[in-house]
């Protein structure tokens, strides 16, 4: 078991999807305790990041090294003990659509551990404050919200006490409120329970405020990492462009194309 | 090389890649299928699992069975007595509506419902999940969605299916008396005591029990294996439902016409 500063290192990733080269060459290390942010515009592979992360998915070439384990070597079993200690909130929150969210945020602990019912009753209860959400137990996921669907889906990933949470986009689609409660709710988690956090997002300023490192990823590479502080002031031209939303710069907002004369007139050929 | 070359090339270059994507697609199944066995053990251990899904897949599909057997069975009756009085031998109505009951109706068309009414949802259902990051989300959870959402599926298809199948013989038996004895005047005791002497309970009754475990196996994997490899998206999932319906309809035909030769050959 790893006591290493590094919870996650990620060395020399490769990954295609098809011809498309998603990753050409990625490292990345995550810090123990601390909120790490990968920031990037849609599209450049951040969902891919923690599916790569959490094994769902192999890369062509690289290692990457959760808790000193070396995930795609793993066995499944292995793999599957490895997930327990990592919880991650998906885009849409991924809550089991059949079962109400007092199952949801129970499911995790009925599938892996012993505990009886009266006590599992008490931990979702208590998961579920936690993300302000005691009083909807009783409904069922189709009667939440987008956003309160996503904190249920954060009471459930925090069920198990991981030690470190990988959130995908978890300020898109929130109300200025929510967005400010679940900015606190992630600051805290993080603080009050010895948790390592990663958000992987393009909400540049939301993140920046919370993150205590940001790597910025674009083309497959990293473009740049350091403090947010640093980030937000970069010099780095596409650091700029991105950080500050800008349409010009060296991200151009057109994709790769033949000039619109040609197409136009070419009839689509 | 000269044109027409170039064009046979290419033409043999798309027949191969068809091939092996095909081949591909065969083998991606059949490792599904080994990792939804493998899960059967913890089934097991969870048998409210197995139960909830027994309810959904076979229980909701008894109504249609039900009905269809019914009338199905009703107009056996009718064709059969129209035939057979010909030859003067409507005494023997029992038997023709049992035995294509028994031997081929009640499975196939039992199957084809089964198809069209559970293998549809299955495939929805599944590759909704699919869509919507539920099964991603199990993983991450630590669980195993094969063992937790397509195993029990799995079973309760294979369970559902020569139940549905018995249910829809009955009734279609009774369709036929209804008809044959009810409203054509065929003897009462002659239609009962001809079907009990002349079927047989291995032939026949057995032939098609196993027929119809042999399709509840096909159509359920044929419906988790299109949601579980559906396209994410709503095309995606909508033409995936579309071939569990196509793919278990000429599956169920074709390997009846198979097990039939087997069964019946000599
Ligand atoms: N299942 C898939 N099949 C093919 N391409 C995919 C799939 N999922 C994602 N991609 C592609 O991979 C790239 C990265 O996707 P993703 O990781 O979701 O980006 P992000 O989360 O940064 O918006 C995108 O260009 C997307 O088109
Ligand atoms: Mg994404």
């Amino acid at each position: 078991m790893g006591t290493e500063k590094n919870l996650v290192t990620i060395k020399g990733l490769h990954y295609s999807r098809g011809d498309k080269v998603i990753f050409d060459g990625v490292d990345i290390e995550i810090p123990r305790g601390g909120i790490t942010a990968i920031m990037g515009p849609s599209g450049t592979g951040k969902t891919t990041l923690l599916k790569l992360i959490g094994g769902q998915l192999r890369p062509a070439a690289g290692t990457i090294h959760v808790d000193g384990e070396d995930v795609h070597r793993l066995s499944s079993s292995e793999l599957y003990k490895l997930r327990i200690k990592m919880g991650m909130l998906f885009q849409t929150g991924a809550l089991l659509t059949d079962i109400s969210v007092f199952d949801n945020v129970a499911y995790p602990l009925r599938e892996h551990t012993n505990l009886p019912e009266s006590m599992i009753r008490k931990l979702v209860l208590l998961k579920l404050e936690a993300v302000g959400l005691r009083g909807v137990w009783k409904q069922m996921p189709n009667q939440l919200s987008g956003g309160m669907a996503r904190r249920v889906a954060l009471a459930r990933a925090i069920a198990l006490d991981p030690m470190m949470i990988m959130y995908d986009e978890p300020f898109t689609g929130q109300d200025p409120i929510s967005m400010g409660v679940l900015i606190e709710l992630i600051r805290a988690l993080n603080d009050a329970s010895g948790l390592t956090s990663v958000i992987v997002s393009h909400d540049v300023e939301e993140t920046a405020s919370i993150a205590d490192l940001v790597y910025v990823i674009a083309n497959g590479r990293v473009v740049e990492c350091g403090g947010s502080k640093e980030i937000l002031g970069s010099s780095n031209a596409w650091t700029r462009q991105f950080m500050r939303g800008l349409a010009d710069g060296p991200v151009p907002f057109h994709q790769d194309a033949p000039p619109l004369v040609e197409d136009l007139l070419g009839g689509g050929q | 090389m000269t044109a027409p070359v170039k064009a046979l090339m290419d033409q043999l270059a798309r027949l191969g890649r068809s091939g092996v994507g095909v081949l591909e697609h065969l083998g991606r199944a059949h490792l599904l299928l080994l990792s939804i066995l493998g899960g059967l053990g913890d089934l097991v251990r969870r048998p409210r699992l197995l139960l909830i899904q027994l309810f959904s897949v076979g229980v909701l599909s008894a109504l249609i069975v039900a009905v269809s057997g019914t009338f199905v069975g009703m107009v056996l009756g009718l064709q059969g007595y129209y035939i057979l009085s010909q030859f003067g031998a409507e005494q023997t109505l029992g038997v023709m509506v049992a035995a294509s009951l028994v031997r081929e109706l009640g499975p196939v068309v039992a199957a084809l419902l089964f198809a069209g009414r559970a293998g549809s949802a299955l495939t929805a259902e599944i590759g909704l999940m699919k869509a919507t990051e539920q099964l991603s989300g199990l993983e991450m959870m630590a669980v195993d969605p094969i063992k937790r959402i397509l195993t029990p599926r799995f079973a309760a298809g294979i369970i559902s299916m020569p139940l549905l199948a018995a249910m829809f013989s009955a009734l279609g038996v009774m369709g036929g008396y209804f008809v044959g004895v009810g409203l054509l005047g065929v003897d009462d005791g002659a239609f009962w005591s001809q079907m009990q002497a002349k079927i047989d309970t291995y032939d026949d009754v057995l032939n098609g029990v196993i027929k119809s475990l042999v399709f509840g196996l096909v159509c359920t994997w044929i419906a988790l294996f299109q949601g579980y490899d559906a396209d994410p998206t709503s095309v995606g999932v909508s033409r995936a439902t579309t071939r569990t319906v196509v793919h278990s309809s000429l599956a169920v035909l074709g390997l009846d016409f198979i097990l039939t030769a087997l069964m019946f050959g000599e």
